[in-house]
């Protein structure tokens, strides 16, 4: 009703926000999900995956998503009962929960989707809730005491059919909370034998009407053997919009039917019904959370409050800082240059000004950090499946998932980590007879760990399986054609091979270890956040991946670097080390490349000079600056530069908004003096140099993804 | 020389000068306007409704390996737009620029950028019969950024489109 005055834009995004909500709703229901695994739910987690269901129930209602609905409704009867302590938690019954909460967010993805799911999609979940459920009903007769618990008082209903007078007076914004009537009235009638009767007398006069709000008010008269919660539970997303009296009228089938009247006596008392007049209705629960509706007012802990903001609006907010910043910067470098005119008062407002700004820049970019939970949460199932269907066993353990990190980045770190866990479950892990065989315990251990260092946040994957197999790695770059089949590798290298692009794509290494499913996919996707991962591996005892990623996609740790006249920034993340090498370390193979030793590597050196065409740069790297990278694939080059400015925290702008990528720059900033500054693009620097010839030097090892060179020992 | 920003709505800005007759014309719904500006001697006109603003030339951030008409890019109030010579786009070598040189801020399509002239002269308003077709002396297509000539009091007035000059 309420959408009949609206757009259909409006219905859209009504529906995009119980989407959004309906997401929301079920990772926090994998959480507890994942806990029913190792052990029982107390009342507070079942509540919280009851209120779950709840919720989506009532969303999948008002958008007319049946197959939702129904599915909703029995997981929430199984649910129910748990909570009023009717059914036990058996392992059966997790393991149907678990289920049923696949089938859930399979059901949600399919009406978001708008896709048909197949006729007898979660069937098998639905009859075994209802042979629990039928189960439990048989439990519960046998043993009508026993249910009477203190969470649920309104259990003990017989099942007698009673007649329940329900008045409900909408409050007049009723159709601005986007409520319709007609559903709580169907559902109500889902109930039992229902009468409504409709109370119009507070309907103005159509000149005075106002047609957005709500005037009329209802009387229904419920024939049904249900319970007063069950009623309450209709209306219970209205009640605190709408007055709702609950009332049982004297016409009862039988006096047993009256004693659930929800007072918390036992059921035990002789005759309740004559303990209240009969001739005045007893009144229950008329408004919000007082009263005995303990299990709805029960269901909504304290919550810190937060609220939903359009994520476009936070990236503007943190635009408009962003300048604040660099204004701020600007200012402070010209008063600087006054100072000696400038009164000591202004000096200081200036310095105070800085740290406010500062402080509000961190506030701003906290309101976009999550913790890393979100994405945690969904590895437990990851590794209970897949370890279940491969026979092995393994123990997830987790650490730091409150680590906070931006939420774009967040949403891209999901994929990567889900398919490193799977690498590790599915090649790094033995068998547990190998294990055992290997002399190590039968289970083996998955160590997923956040944490935050300086800037960054780094997250470890490790697991103790069989790790690396090196000579197998090897072999296959070899036949793929990544390697050349003469080429020396050291451990590491071979190491990183997994990461190269083409090594995955054909048929897996088989067995044990060392398939990189997707690995290539991992880096580029980890680069694309301006991470970086690393695998160390020991034989036998296991593999460990190592990912770097910024905090936030929309600063970044800069190097400010001078060549001529030019200023560029290159990312910290990626800078190993920078010195001023002597003219002994240097080397030209040949009249374009030019190598720099270093500790007995060779580096590939990269002129900036000369791939920018800049001008009055220092053109010898003896005289300048070589910064060591570190480049995708794992290698190395040393770009030169005039000389280091300083470090600072910039502001990542889009180069591309209004032109053209630009070979070797991923994007630009704004520096304190309001100019621009280009940040470098390492990985295209390097594979400029590749395509310009020399491609192939010191002979081994080649090209390695994105053009890098890594010298061969 | 004018280096204030310009509304881009076209509300006559101090010191263009606008054309007595060019009011009584507006009257038509069916008019357009047009910005024109110099470049040496010749006059040029883009779309009025194009324009975002008009600002005096200022240092900018050179782009490696670009064409030599694009001369780099500036911060305008944090966004980063690339300024192009229109007087090298046209084969004419590239402006010596001086504090006195104008960047006429456009929006195409998507895209903000900025193009450098050497002076901002006028407000066109015109109808569309006053726009006349450029003769087809070249059947190449390479001049499909002409989309006409205005005959102004003063003289012919090239009408650009910016969208092909920059594609």
């Amino acid at each position: 009703m309420s959408s009949d005055g609206s757009s259909g834009s409006e219905f859209d995004r009504f529906r995009v926000t119980f989407f959004e909500e309906c997401n929301e709703i079920l990772a926090d229901l994998e959480v507890h999900l994942t806990q029913l695994q190792s052990e029982a739910l107390d009342v507070e987690g079942l509540n919280a995956v009851f209120r779950a269901a709840h919720s989506i129930k009532a969303g999948a209602g008002a958008f007319g998503f049946t197959r939702l609905v129904t599915f909703t409704h029995s997981f929430e009867a199984l649910l129910d009962k748990l909570r009023d302590g009717v059914l036990e938690q058996t392992p059966q019954i997790s393991d149907i929960l678990i289920r049923g909460g696949d089938n859930l967010a399979e059901l949600v993805a399919a009406a978001q989707e708008e896709r048909e799911l197949p006729e007898d999609f979660a069937a098998a979940t639905l009859a075994d809730i209802q042979d629990i459920l039928q189960e439990g009903e048989v439990a519960t007769d046998a043993s009508p005491e026993a249910s009477v618990t203190d969470a649920a008082p309104d259990t003990a209903t017989g099942s007698g059919s009673a007649t329940w007078q329900v008045v409900v007076t909408p409050g007049q914004d009723l159709f601005k909370n986007a409520t319709e009537p007609l559903l709580l009235i169907r559902e109500l009638a889902g109930l039992g034998e229902l009468s409504t009767e409709c109370n119009a007398g507070n309907l103005p006069s159509l000149r005075r009407m106002d047609p957005e709000l709500s005037y009329l008010s209802w009387t229904f008269t419920l024939v049904s053997d249900c319970t007063k919660a069950d009623i309450e539970e209709v209306f219970e997303f209205v009640d605190d919009t709408c007055l709702i009296e609950i009332t049982q009228s004297s016409q009862a089938a039988n006096p047993d039917a009256q004693s659930p009247a929800p007072d918390t006596q036992p059921a035990a008392t002789p005759e309740p019904a004559t303990a209240e007049p009969v001739a005045t209705p007893q009144t229950v629960a008329a408004a919000k959370p007082t009263g005995p509706g303990a299990a709805t007012s029960q269901s909504k802990p304290p919550q810190a409050s937060s609220i939903r903001v359009d994520l476009n609006r936070i990236d503007r907010l943190v635009n408009t800082v962003g300048e604040l910043v660099i204004t701020q910067a600007m200012l402070s470098e010209e008063m600087a240059e006054l100072a000696e005119h400038t009164g000591r008062q202004h000096i200081a407002g200036q310095e105070q000004l800085a740290a406010l700004t500062r402080e509000l820049q961190e506030c701003v970019m906290a309101i976009r950090m999550q913790p890393v939970k979100s994405v945690f949460a969904r590895m437990p199932r990851l590794v209970r499946d897949l370890s279940g269907k491969l026979g092995k066993k393994i123990n997830l353990r987790m650490a730091g998932e409150h680590t906070e990190v931006d939420k774009t980045i967040i949403e891209e770190l999901a994929d990567p980590l889900t398919h490193m866990i799977r690498n590790s479950i599915d090649h790094g892990m033995e068998m547990p007879a190998d294990r055992v065989a290997a002399g190590k315990s039968e289970e083996g251990t998955i160590d997923l760990s956040a944490a935050h260092v300086g800037g960054n946040i780094v997250i470890s994957v490790m697991d103790d399986g069989a790790g690396i197999n090196r000579e197998r790695v090897l072999g296959k770059a070899i036949e793929k054609g990544i390697v050349a089949p003469d080429a020396h590798l050291s451990e590491h290298e071979i190491d990183e091979l997994i990461f190269a692009p083409g090594f995955s794509t054909a048929d897996s290494v088989t067995d044990i270890s060392g398939r990189g499913v997707g690995m290539d996919v991992v880096r580029r996707n980890i680069m694309g956040i301006g991470g970086r991962i690393q695998v160390t591996s020991t034989p036998g005892r296991g593999t460990r991946f190592n990912l770097l990623i910024p905090l936030t996609l929309a600063v970044l740790d800069g190097m400010i670097v001078a060549v001529g006249d030019q200023r560029y920034i290159l990312p910290i993340t990626s800078i190993v080390e920078s010195f001023r090498p002597e003219r002994e370390q240097l080397r030209f193979l040949d009249d374009r490349t030019q190598v720099v030793s270093i500790r007995g590597e060779f580096i590939r050196i990269v002129k900036l000079c000369d791939l920018f065409n800049i001008n009055k740069a220092v053109r010898d790297p003896a005289s300048g600056l070589v910064v060591l990278v570190e480049v995708a694939g794992g290698g190395k080059v040393g770009i030169t530069v005039d000389e280091l400015i300083g470090q600072q925290q910039i502001v990542i702008k889009s180069l591309n908004d209004n032109f053209d990528p630009v070979e070797g720059i991923s994007g630009a900033t704004i520096l304190g003096n309001g100019k621009v500054a280009l940040i470098l693009d390492i990985e295209q620097l390097a594979a400029m140099r590749a395509s310009n010839g020399g491609r192939h030097f010191a002979g081994e090892l080649g090209v390695l993804p994105g053009g890098a060179i890594v010298a061969a020992e | 020389m004018q280096t204030d920003m310009l509304p881009a709505n076209g509300g006559a800005p101090a010191g263009f000068g606008m054309p007595a007759d060019a009011n009584q014309v507006e009257a038509s719904p069916e008019t357009c306007q047009f910005i024109s500006f110099t470049l040496g001697k010749d006059e040029y006109a883009i779309d009025i409704m194009a324009v975002r603003e008009i600002k005096g030339w200022t240092h900018t951030t050179p782009l490696p390996n670009q064409s030599p008409h694009v001369l780099g890019v500036l911060n305008l109030r944090g966004a980063i737009v690339p300024i192009l010579d229109l007087r090298s786009r046209f084969g004419q070598g590239l402006t010596e620029t001086t504090p006195m040189h104008v960047v006429i801020i456009v929006n195409v399509g998507e895209r903000t950028f900025g193009i450098l002239v050497d002076a901002v002269s006028d407000i066109l308003t015109v109808e569309p019969k006053e726009i006349k077709p450029v003769p087809e002396n070249d059947k190449t297509g390479s001049e499909a950024y002409l989309n006409g000539i205005i005959n102004a009091d003063h003289g012919m007035v090239v009408v650009l489109s910016l969208k092909e000059l920059f594609n």
